[in-house]
C-alpha cells in the first residue's frame, strides 16, 4: 500500500523529460467524446496505430492519439510518458495498450484515473510470453537473453493475410528494455475503477489463450476474441473488426 | 432548481465548499466514489488561492512554488515534466484549470455562490444555506455530508504590535501584488515565514532600503542542494527512514556547508532545531543580506507616527510596512463547536481532516507540511470519499474503522516538536502523515 501514497522514487529521481512523438487524428466536429491514447508494445511505434486505427476512431467521433515510446526507456519511463500524454489531453482519456504496451497501460492505470481502458493482445506476464517467443522465433529471441537485442518475426506478429510492408518498420528492442518488461511486478489496482476491456486472438503466437483468459479474469471479464488474426490486431488484414468492437464497447460504457 | 425558501433535499449528494486545489480534488474524488457533488465557490472561477484575480488570493506577481514539482503535483495528474522544478503561480493556476477541465469538474461547481451557514440536521445530514455573491435570496439545501475546502491562507493574522498610531503605509502581505508597490521606497517587511522572506527578497531588488524583522532566527534552506531541489534530497533521507536526530544532524551539516553560519551575515541564530519549524526555503535572502540590500532587525515593539521601534531599541522610518504575519483559518459558516475549535479558533480534527463528533463533516487541505499541499489534499479527499462510501455500504464496519481510528496516536501523524505558534497548528511531516492516511485507506479497503 504505502508505495501508493509514498512515491519516493518519483520524488527523489523523477523520470527525465523527453520530446515525445505523438500522432493524432481528430474528429470534425468534436462532440466531446473522451480521447483515446494508443500505446504500442516492443518493436512498434505510434505508426502502428496511425496506419488504420487512428483515422477510423476519428471517423467515428473519437479524438485518437498514438504515442511512440522513448528509445531507451524502461517500464517506469514508458508509464511516465503515457501518464504525461494522457494528463496533457483536454479530457479524461481512454488508454488503449497493445502487446507489452498493454502492460505499460496496466501500470499507468494505477497512476492515472483513465475514463476506460483497453488491453489488446496484452503481454502482462513476461515469462509465458518469453516462452512463446522462444518457441516461435528462437533466433530473434535468444540474443535478448544474453544482452543482445530482441527481434520480432513476421510469423510471431501477423496472420498469413497481413501485408508484408509493416515488417520493415519494426525496430529491434534493446535487451535491457525487454528485461524491464519481462521482470515487471504485477500492476497495482487501477485508480478510479475504470471499465477495462480485454481482447485478443486465439491464434496469437505471442499471447497464449491461457494468458489472455488470465488477464481478462483479472479485470473481471472474458476476453473478446478475433479468431484468425495474428498478434498485431491493428495491422492485420481484418484490422477493422477489433477497433469497431472497441469503439462499440466504449460507446456502450459511456452511455451507461 | 428554483429560488425557494423550502429546503431542497439533495439526498445522497455531498456539498463541497470551495473550488481551489483542495475543493477540486474533493469534487473529483467524491465523484469517483459515485457521489453527486455540489461545490460552492464564491468567486467566478477555479483556483482559489492560486488565482490571483480572486479577492482572497495571497499570491503576488513573483510567487513561485517552494516545493518542487514532483512533491507538489496531484499524484494522479502530473504537471508537465518539461516545466521547471519550481513553477510560478501562473503555471500552478493553469494546472488547476486543466485539472478542472480534464475531469469535467465545472459541471459540479456553482460559481459566484457563497456559503452562509452549515448546520447539522441531526441524522448526520446538513442544511447548507447559500447566497449568490451578487446578492439575492438565500437558499437552503440538505446534504448527506459536507466537505469544507475553503482554504486557510486568506484571513490575515493581525500584527501583535499595536499599529493604530502609525501614520505610514502598512499592508498585509495578502495585499502585496506587484514589486512596483515597493519600488524606490524604504520598506520594512515583518515576518520570517516563506512569504516574509520572499517579499524581503523582492524588496531588495526594488526598494531603496529594506529592513526584515523576524521574531526568531531561522534555518534558511536553499532551494537547491547538491544540484537537486532541496525537498527531493530531503525526501531521499525520509526514504531511508533515518531517525529524526540523524536527519537534523545532516540538515545542520548541509546548511553549514552551503549557506554557512547565518550569524556572520548579521542574522539571528535559529532558536530551535531543524524540522521544529515550518521550513523556510529561500536561497536569496542570505544572499541579499550579504550584499547589504536587506538589513535584519528583531521583533517590532512599537509603531507610532512615522517610526517603527524594534526590540533592540533601534528605530527606523519606513515608507511602507509589509506585514507577512501569516493567516488564521476561518470557518464563518460553521459553529466553532462543530470542529471542536478552541477559544483561539484552532479546530481539533482527527488527522486534521475528520470532525471528531460529526462523521459526515470533513475539512480538506487544512495541513502545513514539508512538501506541497496538493498530494496531501488528494489523499485526504480520497480517504473522506471512501469513508463516506463505507458508511453507506457497511455502517457496522465503518463504526469499527472509526473506533480503531480514534485510538491512533497523535505522534504517528502530526509533528509534536514544533515552535509553539499558530503557524504550526497544522504542521505535519508529510511522510508520516501520508503513512497514517494510507493506513486508514487500507483499513477501509480491507473491510469494504
Amino acid at each position: 500500500m504505502s508505495s501508493r501514497l509514498l512515491r519516493f522514487e518519483d520524488w527523489t529521481s523523477p523520470v527525465p523529460p523527453v520530446r515525445r512523438e505523438v500522432f493524432s487524428a481528430l474528429p470534425h466536429p468534436d462532440e466531446g467524446e473522451p480521447p483515446l491514447l494508443f500505446v504500442p508494445g516492443l518493436g512498434h511505434g505510434g505508426w502502428a496505430f496511425r496506419e488504420h486505427w487512428l483515422g477510423h476512431a476519428a471517423s467515428r467521433g473519437f479524438a485518437a492519439y498514438a504515442l511512440t515510446p522513448r528509445e531507451h526507456g524502461s517500464l517506469r519511463a514508458y508509464m511516465h510518458d503515457v501518464v504525461q500524454v494522457a494528463a496533457g489531453l483536454p479530457r479524461q482519456t481512454v488508454l488503449v495498450g497493445h502487446g507489452t504496451g498493454a502492460l505499460v497501460v496496466a501500470h499507468a492505470l494505477a497512476r492515472y484515473p483513465a475514463r476506460a481502458a483497453v488491453l489488446a493482445a496484452p503481454v502482462l506476464h513476461g515469462r509465458p510470453a518469453l516462452g512463446a517467443a522462444l518457441r516461435v522465433n528462437p533466433l530473434g529471441t535468444l540474443p535478448a537473453l544474453f544482452g543482445g537485442a530482441l527481434t520480432l518475426s513476421r510469423k510471431q506478429l501477423f496472420s498469413a493475410e497481413a501485408p508484408d510492408a509493416h515488417l520493415e518498420r519494426l525496430t529491434r528492442t534493446p535487451a535491457a528494455v525487454a528485461r524491464s518488461l519481462v521482470t515487471a511486478p504485477e500492476p497495482a489496482a487501477p485508480v478510479g475503477s475504470p471499465p477495462v476491456l480485454v481482447l485478443g486472438s486465439p491464434d496469437d503466437r505471442v499471447v497464449t489463450r491461457k494468458a489472455l483468459d488470465r488477464t481478462a479474469a483479472r479485470y473481471g471479464g472474458a476476453p473478446l476474441l478475433f479468431p484468425g488474426m495474428g498478434h498485431d490486431l491493428m495491422l492485420d488484414a481484418a484490422w477493422r473488426d477489433p477497433i469497431d468492437a472497441i469503439l462499440d464497447w466504449l460507446v456502450k460504457e459511456l452511455a451507461g | 432548481m428554483h429560488d425557494t425558501p423550502d429546503i431542497a433535499d439533495r439526498h445522497d449528494a455531498v456539498c463541497v465548499i470551495g473550488a481551489g486545489a483542495s475543493g477540486l480534488a474533493s469534487v473529483k474524488n467524491l465523484r469517483e466514489q459515485g457521489f453527486s457533488v455540489d461545490c460552492y465557490e464564491r468567486e467566478t472561477s477555479v483556483g482559489g488561492a492560486w488565482n490571483w484575480r480572486h479577492d482572497r488570493s495571497p499570491v503576488y506577481a513573483g510567487t513561485h512554488l517552494i516545493s518542487s514539482r514532483p512533491l507538489t503535483e496531484f499524484p494522479d495528474f502530473p504537471m508537465p515534466d518539461d516545466w521547471p522544478d519550481y513553477p510560478d503561480h501562473a503555471r500552478v493556476l493553469t494546472y488547476l484549470e486543466r485539472y478542472a477541465e480534464h475531469f469535467a469538474l465545472r459541471d459540479s461547481i456553482w460559481f459566484g455562490t457563497e456559503v452562509v451557514s452549515v448546520t447539522p440536521v441531526g441524522d448526520g445530514r446538513w442544511d447548507v444555506t447559500t447566497r449568490s455573491t451578487g446578492g439575492g435570496a438565500e437558499r437552503v439545501q440538505r446534504y448527506a455530508a459536507v466537505v469544507v475546502a475553503n482554504g486557510h491562507n486568506w484571513s490575515p493574522k493581525p500584527l501583535s504590535a499595536d499599529a493604530s498610531a502609525f501614520r505610514g503605509r502598512i499592508m498585509h502581505a495578502a495585499a502585496y501584488k506587484d514589486p512596483a508597490q515597493l519600488r524606490g521606497r524604504k520598506v520594512l517587511v515583518i515576518g520570517g515565514g516563506n512569504t516574509g522572506c520572499d517579499i524581503a527578497v523582492e524588496a531588495a531588488q526594488q526598494a531603496t532600503t529594506v529592513w526584515h524583522s523576524t521574531r526568531r532566527g531561522y534555518w534558511y534552506a536553499p532551494k537547491y542542494v547538491f544540484g537537486r531541489p532541496a525537498d527531493q534530497v530531503n525526501a531521499k533521507l525520509l526514504q531511508l527512514r533515518l531517525p529524526l536526530r540523524v536527519r537534523q544532524w545532516l540538515y545542520h551539516r548541509t546548511l553549514r556547508l552551503t549557506v554557512g553560519d547565518v550569524t556572520r551575515y548579521g542574522l539571528p541564530a535559529p532558536d530551535h532545531r531543524p524540522y521544529e519549524s515550518h521550513p523556510v526555503v529561500n536561497s536569496q535572502l542570505v544572499y541579499y543580506v550579504g550584499h547589504g540590500r536587506i538589513t535584519p532587525v528583531p521583533d517590532v515593539v512599537r509603531l507610532e507616527g512615522s517610526t517603527v521601534e524594534f526590540a533592540d531599541g533601534r528605530r527606523v522610518e519606513p515608507d511602507v510596512v509589509v506585514t507577512a504575519t501569516g493567516y488564521l483559518p476561518r470557518f464563518d459558516f460553521l459553529a466553532p463547536e462543530l470542529l471542536d475549535a478552541d477559544e483561539e479558533g484552532k479546530p481539533d480534527l482527527h488527522l486534521h481532516a475528520f470532525a471528531r463528533r460529526h462523521p459526515t463533516l470533513a475539512v480538506v487541505g487544512l495541513v502545513q507540511a514539508d512538501a506541497g499541499l496538493f498530494p496531501l489534499a488528494h489523499w485526504q479527499s480520497v480517504a473522506v470519499a471512501r469513508w463516506l462510501r463505507l458508511r453507506d455500504t457497511d455502517p457496522e464496519r465503518a463504526a469499527l474503522v472509526q473506533q480503531k481510528e480514534s485510538t491512533r496516536p497523535l505522534r504517528s501523524w502530526t509533528r509534536l516538536h514544533v515552535v509553539p505558534s499558530s503557524r504550526h497548528w497544522f504542521e505535519v511531516g508529510f511522510t508520516s502523515y501520508l503513512r497514517a492516511l494510507g493506513d486508514l485507506l487500507d483499513r477501509m479497503e480491507a473491510t469494504s
